[in-house]
């Protein structure tokens, strides 16, 4: 166990935890957010997912210690009810999902990808998303909230 | 909609009286939002024929909701609040639900076979238009003029045309009387009450029918939501499992001394084949469940080779075995046909592989009360499992539901929640247990294989004289779809608890999905004994409509093989058998909006170009929902790779209560069965399933979806609503494989589709 500085969705954190433990246990038992969830462990599905500088990463398989001193984001802090985010937006107005267990890496992904790229094809959608599972098969109502995020033209901001 | 969840998931009731209730919001910051005040007496389940039990108003005005029937991510809330608001004259916005707590919620069966809408509303409906007339007589006394020349908006009921003249809801509901209100005929899923209240005719609804957005969505998508994977209770454990190495294994040691050096390691958990641990964190528990070295006897294989399931599943001997259609002389009929026409399909073991694997807390309290937490989808049943389990009465159980990942049927977290029950009755603590991915994909009861053997016979002019089928099958019931008892439960199974409550499921050509009209029809099925008797990971029960994909895969594939045969165009063979108005109307639907043209499958190649495009169609009844299913789908002749370019699914599932969230749950059922029509078996070999994470159990990802999907809602506002869960996860296979077997003359006959078997299949039709 040690000490570690952690930035999340814009508040400093102290936790004593095993430097080897993977940044998901942290942020959900540690520090009580909901929102990366476990799916495999395995980097196999992207419900694990956060921001890291700016960056989706998969948290189940990143040491925490690797994350201390950068900027963590997750679900939680990307938009609130009053002020939500133009991809959740987009996602809201589209009801993309089902049971939604899949959805921070959808939506994290779907954020990185519209700032690099504002206005992406179809088979550059399919490819930012090619390491994500939905197991529902949300899949036509997430390319449309994309597209609908895109066409918004906000939602690289 | 946030309201909603705020409220719902953080009231704690204080007591009530008459239909009024009393409650206070509390807010206790981060832990733990869900841990209502556990009653520590008797928990009973509320009597169905009080109307409390069914709904309850808020002095504000708001209605709270009680229903048995649980949300499993198609949306079924919102609908139930539609319906709940159309009968109460209130606003969807002012329902909250409390839905699958054991000791607040009538026993309604949890959710299952398409039935939330279909049958699960009717008591809602019912016990809601009841309460708007006691409503409404007490308002009419109150403001001294007679019920007709009152009017309901918003719950304020109000003087028609003075609209200052008025009560609301909140103000009358203190005074209503909800005792033996209602009269409860049925149980489980067929449960109903009847009051004194007149359900609203159809003609005049307003809520009903309209796409409001899912109650649930924005809060999810905001990351406000909670599911049963984020309850925290004080003093709360973390709990792994560690399970047998081979199917049948028996514990010889553990050795916990590499464990205990771990902090936050507590304790290991043994009984009989059941290993666990507990730990304080859950970092600690996985570091803790991998550390312990465990040793496992290694019995006789028990599984057959893979590559020889389906020719052992012909061979063996059935466990039973029944007739399910006979009309006329199909065998007779069959010698003397001008043309015979004979095949075997294969479906394989499937698994849920739920996204969320399973999660569940248990506070398991002998002397007082215990109470479970999960996502299951039938919380009433599993209290008595639990009660079973720990022999203790059902009265001293408490299942609260919370939502997990999507289920599609009997995935495992009932399973999930037997292990967290076991961990914290010997850990004497609450103990949440989170499944790894292995413990899902690999260890949760699978759906099962089937085979299947048809023949048809044709007559000189290409009519249908005689159709044969028969199944072979794993029964879907091994591990019963209820999972009331302890028997039914993988961690109690390694205890040495027996399952006895399995049934035989049998994938039938019957009377309830037989939709073709031949003048002679003989069609059998079997079930075949599983392979082990228990713990096994090939252990089978229900999976999203449990043998319906697989059958129909078989029957309109073969169905298609016929037409074929016959040289006639599918849709049109497939019309001349069909009497059912509605699925002739859902046919042609599809053939309009797919652009179909009317020819003979397959195609007649006019190039030798490496890629083929070609179309199929499929059609399916489930409990009285009618499907057509038409798919294009691009074969690559040299190396077998497809893929589905378009979807059309036409759906009547009578009257629609949501349309938009009814599309987005067939649209995402339109893609998941695909990934089980193109990419889904369970992997074993001779002791293990081999299937244990999304690499060795692939599904759909974002390449393999269609690039247009349309669905088609034929709606029937006269006809009472019907299931729509699971019917449309029935024609996919086919349809992809009849658009294959267009595109190339090729027939498979196995699922799932992949290259492998669609280049063999091309290879065994000759030079294409
Ligand atoms: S949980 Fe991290 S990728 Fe699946
Ligand atoms: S919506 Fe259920 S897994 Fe994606």
């Amino acid at each position: 166990m040690s000490p570690l500085a952690l930035k999340v969705n814009g508040r400093a954190h102290m936790v004593d935890v095993d430097p080897q433990c993977p940044l998901l246990y942290v942020l959900r038992d540690n520090l009580a957010l909901n929102n990366p969830r476990f799916g495999c462990g395995l980097g196999q599905c992207g419900a694990c997912t956060v921001l890291l500088d700016g960056r989706a990463v998969r948290s189940c398989r990143l040491p925490v210690s690797l994350a201390a001193g950068k900027e963590i984001l997750t679900l939680e802090g990307l938009g609130s009810e009053g002020n939500p985010h133009p991809v959740q937006r987009a996602f809201i107005d589209e009801q993309a999902f089902q049971c939604g267990y899949c959805l921070n890496g959808w939506v994290l992904t779907a954020k990185v990808l519209l700032e690099k790229n504002p206005h992406p094809t179809d088979a550059e959608i399919r490819s930012a998303f090619a390491g994500l599972v939905c197991r529902c098969g949300s899949h036509v109502g997430i390319f449309n909230a994309v597209r609908r995020a895109a066409q918004s033209g906000k939602a690289g901001a | 909609m946030a309201f909603k969840a705020t409220l719902s998931r953080r009231e704690f009731v204080k007591g009530t009286s008459g239909l009024l209730v009393a409650f206070s919001l509390t807010d206790s910051g981060v832990l733990p939002r869900l841990l209502a005040a556990t009653p520590t007496e008797t928990v009973d389940s509320p009597s169905p024929d009080r109307l409390d039990s069914w709904l309850q108003i808020n002095p504000d005005g708001s209605v709270r909701v009680f229903t048995g029937k649980v949300e499993i991510g198609m949306g079924v809330e919102t609908a139930l609040a539609q319906i709940v608001a159309e009968e109460l004259d209130v606003r969807p916005v002012q329902i909250t639900f409390v839905m699958g707590d054991t000791s607040r919620t009538v026993d309604q069966g949890g959710v299952g076979g398409s039935t939330s809408i279909m049958l699960g509303a009717q008591p809602l409906r019912n016990a809601a238009a009841t309460a708007r007339q006691l409503l409404t007589e007490l308002a009419s006394r109150r403001l001294g003029v007679s019920p007709d020349q009152l009017e309901v908006r918003d719950g304020v009921v109000a003087v028609k045309g003075q609209s200052t003249r008025s009560i609301s809801y909140g103000e009358l509901a203190g005074a209503i009387d909800t005792n033996d209100v209602l009269k409860a005929t049925g149980q489980g899923f067929a449960l109903n009450v009847k009051g004194t209240g007149q359900p609203k005719d159809v003609s005049s609804y307003s809520v009903v029918g309209k796409s409001l957005p899912r109650v649930d969505m924005s809060p999810k998508i905001l990351g406000q939501w909670q599911y049963v994977t984020d309850v925290r209770v004080p003093g709360m454990l973390h709990g792994r499992v560690v399970r047998p190495a081979d199917t049948g294994a028996q514990l010889v040691s553990v050795e916990e001394s590499s464990a205990r050096e771990i902090p936050g390691y507590v304790k290991t958990v043994v009984k009989g084949n059941f290993v666990g641990v507990v730990a304080e964190t859950e970092w600690a528990a996985m570091r803790a469940a991998r550390a312990l070295k465990v040793v496992w006897t290694q019995p006789e294989p028990v599984f057959p080779e893979q590559q020889h399931l389906y020719e052992q599943m012909r061979s063996v001997t059935p466990k039973s075995s029944k007739e399910t259609l006979s009309k006329g002389e199909a065998a007779t009929a069959l010698s003397a046909a001008a043309k015979k026409v004979a095949a075997a399909y294969d479906w394989p073991f499937q698994s849920h592989a739920t996204m969320g694997p399973g999660c569940a807390v248990a506070d398991v309290r002998l002397d007082e009360v215990t109470t479970v937490w999960s996502g299951a989808q039938k919380p009433h049943a599993l209290r008595k499992g639990f009660a079973e389990l720990l022999g203790v009465p059902e009265a001293k159980v408490r299942v609260i539901w919370v939502e997990d990942a999507g289920s599609y049927g009997r995935p495992g977290f009932e399973d999930t929640a037997a292990d967290a029950v076991l961990l914290s009755q010997a850990a004497g603590r609450p103990v949440r247990v989170q499944w790894s991915r292995a413990d899902m994909t690999a260890w949760g009861a699978k759906g099962p294989a089937v085979v299947y053997d048809m023949a048809a016979g044709l007559d000189v002019r290409g009519e249908v004289t005689a159709f044969q089928f028969t199944s072979r099958a794993f029964s879907g019931g091994d591990i019963m779809y209820l999972p009331a008892s302890a028997g039914n439960y993988l961690g109690a199974q390694l205890t040495g608890v027996r399952n006895t409550t399995g049934v035989d499921e049998f994938a039938q050509w019957g009377e309830g999905t037989m939709a073709y009209r031949f003048p002679n029809i003989h069609a059998d099925a079997h079930v075949l004994p599983a392979f082990f008797a228990t713990a096994s990971p090939l252990r089978t029960t229900h999976l999203r409509d449990p043998e319906g994909p697989a059958t129909t895969f078989a029957g309109e594939s073969f169905l298609d093989e016929v037409a074929a045969a016959a040289e006639v165009d599918p849709i049109e063979f497939r019309l001349r058998y069909l009497d059912d108005e509605r699925l002739r109307a859902a046919l042609t639907t599809a053939a309009k909006t797919y652009g179909w043209v009317s020819r003979p499958s397959p195609q007649k190649l006019g190039s030798r170009a490496d890629t083929a495009t070609g179309r199929g169609v499929a059609i399916a009844l489930r409990g009285g929902t009618r499907v057509a299913t038409i798919a294009e789908v691009e074969v690559n002749r040299r190396t077998g790779a497809l893929r589905v370019k378009r979807l059309v699914c036409v759906h009547d599932c009578g009257l629609i209560i949501n349309p938009e969230a009814l599309g987005g749950t067939i649209e995402a059922n339109l893609i998941q069965s695909l990934s089980r029509s193109l990419k889904e078996e369970v992997a074993f070999d001779r002791s293990r399933v081999t299937s244990i994470d999304w690499n060795t159990y692939p599904v759909a990802r974002s390449s393999d979806v269609p690039d247009r999907v349309e669905i088609v809602l034929l709606n029937h506002p006269e006809i009472a609503p019907t299931g729509a869960g699971e019917p449309s996860t029935r024609p996919t296979a086919a349809a992809i494989n009849n658009a294959i077997f267009d595109a190339t003359g090729a027939r498979v006959r196995q699922a799932p589709l992949t290259p492998a078997r669609v280049l063999a299949a091309l290879r065994s039709s000759g030079p294409a």
